[in-house]
């Protein structure tokens, strides 16, 4: 978890614009990527991406969450006294993801079944509560709308990727429409929990792999 | 469902951590080393029981009864949250053995999303009150179970020599990929 705290200063290299806004959403998106870079939030990374609706629902979930979130506790946290964060940041991430659960049930019920109570665990997910934690309470509302939003679309592009691989190779499938003819059996393998473990692991060893080169 | 049926599901085919996926972040970060994996995992089993039971209890007795369902995720947290203080504190005062053994490993158990996941399971499937103790005792069991063995295969891991980019979570997850295939194994004798 330590790599969570705050904001890495941007290489060189990465100030193709220099707003510091910019500058906070790419490290959400690409340094601090939720999934593949800090390793947080993975149950509901792994458990909805079987099928890309699904991952695509969940994202945004999570992203609207992470935003409205970011949005209260930097605009009020000159009045949270320090002891009850903790509680604070829990109280308003239980009302959020009641929200959303009522919204979904209501206007995508399918998948609301679909993704069962991993709608509900966006509560105890890490990503939220650590950047509530380690940014949103320390920056404006300007620079926690940056992150929350480079943050969120890095989770939603990370679990977009599992699921198109997963779905794909598993189902032969995108988005519910057949790409792969139903002549060729599909890799049932990773359409089941365990494939999504060997995708995630698959996907991190090119991440890192990128990443080294990158450094070089 | 028949309560044994229950049990090996819960701890074998259906195992919370790798068939669905929840306490993963604990599952990757704390499994370096089997003896603080085995602390973790008795103090979840014990939270996860203890909790299954109180949030069975309080949705059963009070949510339903006054119409209060939407409330659910929101008093859930507050009822783990609170549990785990107390437990905490009883511990502290009563048990200091225990207290060393576990003690450390509560304050994590809060946002552990294994413990309210095992809560909604329990909610969203309408068990009795046996049943809810039963899957919330194996769940934790399994969760151990499963901690417990990827602490130990990585520790063989320092001896082995896979590719270099394949550092630790990587490698951690197609470990955790294999070892969900055999407990999937069992899925024929009996799943939830």
């Amino acid at each position: 978890m330590a790599e969570t705290s705050g904001l890495k200063v941007p290489k060189k290299g990465y100030r193709l614009f220099k707003s510091k806004d910019w500058n906070v959403f790419i490290e959400g998106l690409w340094h601090n990527n939720p999934i593949f870079g800090m390793i947080l939030g993975l149950c509901s990374a792994l458990a909805v991406t079987n099928l890309m609706l699904n991952a695509l629902v969940m994202s945004l979930s999570v992203t609207v969450v992470l935003l409205v979130n970011s949005i209260i506790i930097s605009s009020i946290k000159h009045l949270i006294p320090d002891r009850v964060r903790m509680i604070a940041y829990m109280f308003i991430i239980s009302s959020l993801v009641i929200a959303v659960d009522l919204v979904l049930k209501v206007f995508l019920p399918d998948i609301s079944r679909a993704l069962g109570p991993y709608v509900a665990l966006i509560i105890t997910n890490c990503i939220i509560m650590g950047r509530a934690e380690s940014f949103a309470i320390n920056n404006s509302v300007k620079l926690a709308i940056s992150d929350a939003l480079g943050v969120g679309l890095g989770y939603g592009f990370s679990l977009m990727m599992l699921a198109f691989f997963r779905e794909l190779a598993g189902f032969g499938t995108l988005f519910g429409f057949r790409v792969i003819p139903e002549t060729i059996t599909p890799a049932a393998l990773l359409s089941i929990p365990p494939g999504a473990f060997f995708a995630l692991g698959t996907y991190i060893l090119v991440i890192t792999t990128i990443r080294k080169r990158r450094a070089k | 469902m028949n309560i044994l049926l229950l049990l090996f599901a819960s701890i074998v085919t259906s195992n919370i951590a790798l068939t669905y996926f929840l306490g993963m972040c604990p599952f990757v970060t704390i499994s370096k080393n089997v003896k603080v994996a085995f602390g973790m995992g008795m103090a979840v089993t014990f939270v996860m029981t203890v909790t299954a039971m109180a949030n069975y209890l309080i949705n059963h007795y009070v949510l339903i009864p006054f119409g209060l369902q939407y409330l659910q995720f929101l008093v859930f947290i507050v009822t783990i949250a609170a549990l785990v203080q107390v437990i905490e504190i009883f511990l502290d005062r009563y048990s200091p053995a225990l207290y060393a053994a576990f003690g450390i490993f509560l304050p994590l158990i809060t946002v552990n999303c294994a413990i309210l996941g095992v809560s909604l399971f329990v909610m969203l499937r309408v068990y009795n009150f046996w049943q809810t103790v039963v899957f919330g005792f194996g769940s934790g069991v399994g969760w151990m179970l499963a901690i417990i063995a990827i602490g130990g295969l990585r520790k063989k891991l320092i001896f082995s020599d896979p590719p270099e980019n394949f550092t630790a979570p990587g490698i951690t997850a197609i470990l955790a990929g294999i070892m969900a295939l055999a407990f999937i194994g069992f899925t024929g004798m009996a799943s939830l």
